[in-house]
């Protein structure tokens, strides 16, 4: 039985503690009136004087005269820079447009904090969901490898029902309107009468409405909640069974669980990010985020079985399981570049501006981190854990396993970011706190759930096999 | 007394097969050499061989592969014959190289693939037409085989082969 160290639990405490701390400074801090942004807007300006641009220091003399129109000016003396989007947008409506785009900047900034919790909220929710699902594939294909590591996938499966939590509440907010996320939630987006009238988002609208993502959204993270807990219960009772029905149960509810899942996966990743591009879709987007979070599942069950073997825990598992976690690692890395890259050069050889706008937003206001991401996510972790040898050494799979998690987390910030904030991102407290918070909450989770129960599923068939494993 | 008398001994089960390999090294034989039908992991480790460097090879190969389809897309899309595809024309590598990433993949997977294939034939010294130098055909179906050199000690050998679970032993004069 692994005993949860005094020590961790309180790393894990000050965490979400400091974590909560800055989550709510960002709340606190963000503007609430249009005057506040049109001052934040004039020390932005003022930052780019300083550079010696000729333009932007005439520019801000303008400013500080008509603070409302100074937009649309600098709009023009740009011409094709990060501003261009938004000035596009605004030309599609009728009045005012320097009122309308410091609107719509003080919107960006309100999404601010929520984004910032709502990206780490989504990975940490769908690291937890894949590591569950990859459990359930193990089982189902009744693979013989893993099983002394399952009792370290059904602890990170542990962190479920916490996160789902959350989540749950941050959906019924948004749902009511706490947040400007989702702009087809917007007032009037679906109505001809409106000034916000969209007839894209219209054309949605039996798919994009409240109702229904409400009610699919809980019963997405209710449904999974369920076979999680199923599963759990099984698993400890085939412990002291002496015999397989638990067992078989768990493979038939692996079976219909994965089922559920591969729907549920797509769909949900539907409402929760491609909504936020509501105007834009690609048909891969499903398995895309799901090569993402296979890549982070393994890494993490990499890491936490390698924690805990530095502990003196988990004395079956040797250098070969190590191997076979670094093996998935590198081909699911692989992957991922696969499918972000086809769904790149699908759009960019098609060009067609509903979709292409999508990534010149990518593109132009995101440009370095966007980019980095194939050396972070694709180039290292081949170029590291391609030699046969060094997947078995456990300081290289937490050092490339650490590269991964930041790619992907960078990954998943430009899914959600531009289409909420859009060129008023940033990485500040806010973002760094919400990070804080759910792996302290992740780590207590993880770990209460390992100390619950033996770390080896001892009642598995399979268990022989996996013990004497080597490759 | 000659050298080149060896011991056959054949087994019907990889694991079995591997058990034997243990104990006969164990007992500090030589073992010349192992005859499977398919590839059993773990025994080159078992016989001590030295690892492979194939691996090395392969990833050589794929750089080739890599900058061959560099070469070859610039020479025929941009050099020699540029067209204007979809709204992009054809001026340089750079701008259009998503569309020959596709190429650079199943060039470098190519290369990889069909060198190490050659490379793995040509240090096993295997060509067409080649006689076989298995010493037993069931090798090839479902017989595992180990081939240990006689110094002296027949009687021992068989002793301690005999308690392996061979199917059979069979001492063998080589030419």
């Amino acid at each position: 039985m692994y005993q949860f160290s005094s020590k961790l639990k309180i790393t894990a405490i000050a965490l979400m503690v400091i974590g909560l701390i800055g989550i709510i400074i960002g709340f606190v801090s963000a503007p609430s009136t249009q005057a506040e942004v049109a001052e934040i807007l004039a020390h932005q300006e003022a930052g780019h004087g300083a550079h010696g641009d000729a333009h932007a220091t005439k520019e801000v003399a303008h400013h500080d005269a008509h603070a409302e129109t100074t937009h649309k000016e600098e709009a023009h003396a740009h011409g094709h820079d990060a501003h261009a989007a938004a000035g596009h947008k605004e030309e599609t409506h009728a009045e005012g447009h320097g009122d309308h785009h410091l609107e719509h900047v003080l919107h960006q900034l309100q999404n601010k904090p929520w984004a910032a919790f709502y990206v780490a909220l989504f990975f940490f929710t769908f690291v937890t969901i894949v590591v569950f699902a990859f459990l359930n594939i193990q089982r189902v294909a009744q693979a013989g490898w893993s099983i002394v590591l399952f009792r370290v996938m059904e602890g990170i499966s542990g962190f479920l029902p916490y996160v789902s939590a959350i989540f749950i509440i941050f959906v019924i907010l948004t749902a009511f309107g706490a947040n400007h996320l989702f702009v087809w939630m917007g007032e009037g987006v679906t109505d001809p009468e409106s000034a916000n009238f969209d007839q894209l988002i219209a054309n949605k609208e039996g798919w994009l409405n409240v109702p229904r993502w409400l009610i699919c959204s809980l019963v997405y993270l209710v449904g999974w909640n369920v076979f999680r807990f199923l599963n759990r219960k099984y698993s400890l009772l085939q412990d002291t069974a002496g015999n397989l029905t638990n067992y078989t149960k768990n493979y038939k509810l692996g079976v219909a669980f994965l089922g559920f899942f591969i729907f549920t996966e797509s769909m949900s990743v539907w409402d929760w990010i491609m909504g936020i591009d509501p105007h834009w879709f690609s048909t891969l987007f499903g398995w895309y985020v799901l090569a993402t979070f296979l890549v982070c599942a393994v890494t993490i069950i990499a890491m936490v079985t390698v924690y805990l073997k530095s502990k003196g825990y988990l004395e079956v598992v040797n250098d070969s399981h190590l191997h076979d976690l670094g093996k998935f690692m590198f081909g699911f890395s692989i992957f991922w570049t696969y499918l972000w890259f086809a769904q790149f050069m699908l759009i960019w050889y098609a060009d067609m501006p509903e979709e292409t706008v999508y990534y010149i937003q990518r593109f132009e206001d995101y440009k370095w981190i966007f980019l980095g991401m194939i050396p972070l996510n694709f180039i290292l972790p081949v170029l590291m854990l391609v030699n046969s040898d060094f997947k078995r050494i456990p300081q290289i799979v937490l050092g490339v396993g650490s590269i991964i998690l930041l790619g992907h987390y960078i990954d998943v910030f430009i899914m959600i970011m531009p289409g909420t904030v859009g060129d008023q991102w940033g990485f500040g407290i806010t973002e760094i706190a919400s990070i804080l918070f759910f792996l302290g909450l992740f780590i207590y989770a993880v770990f209460t759930t390992i100390s619950k129960a033996p770390l080896i599923a001892k009642g598995n068939p399979f268990l022989h096999e996996s013990e004497h494993f080597h490759y | 007394m000659s050298t080149n008398k060896v011991i056959h001994a054949l087994y019907n089960d990889d694991d079995v097969l591997m058990d034997a390999v243990k104990t006969v090294k164990g007992a500090n034989h030589h073992i010349e050499e192992v005859f499977t039908p398919f590839p059993v992991h773990g025994l080159d480790k078992l016989l001590g061989l030295p690892q492979t460097r194939l691996a090395i090879c392969a990833f050589l190969y794929g750089l080739c592969g890599l900058s061959f389809a560099i070469w070859m897309t610039n020479y025929m899309m941009i050099e020699n014959w540029p067209q204007d595809i979809g709204g992009k024309p054809n001026f340089s590598w750079w701008l259009n190289m998503p569309a020959f990433v596709p190429i650079m993949f199943e060039l470098t997977v190519f290369f990889a693939a069909h060198l190490m294939v050659i490379t793995f034939y040509m240090r096993s010294r295997l060509w067409p037409f080649k006689e076989a130098e298995n010493p037993d055909p069931r090798t090839t179906d479902d017989i595992f085989l180990m081939e240990i050199p006689v110094h002296d000690n027949e009687e021992e050998l068989t002793a301690l082969l005999s308690t392996t679970n061979a199917v059979e032993i069979k001492v063998i004069e080589k030419h």
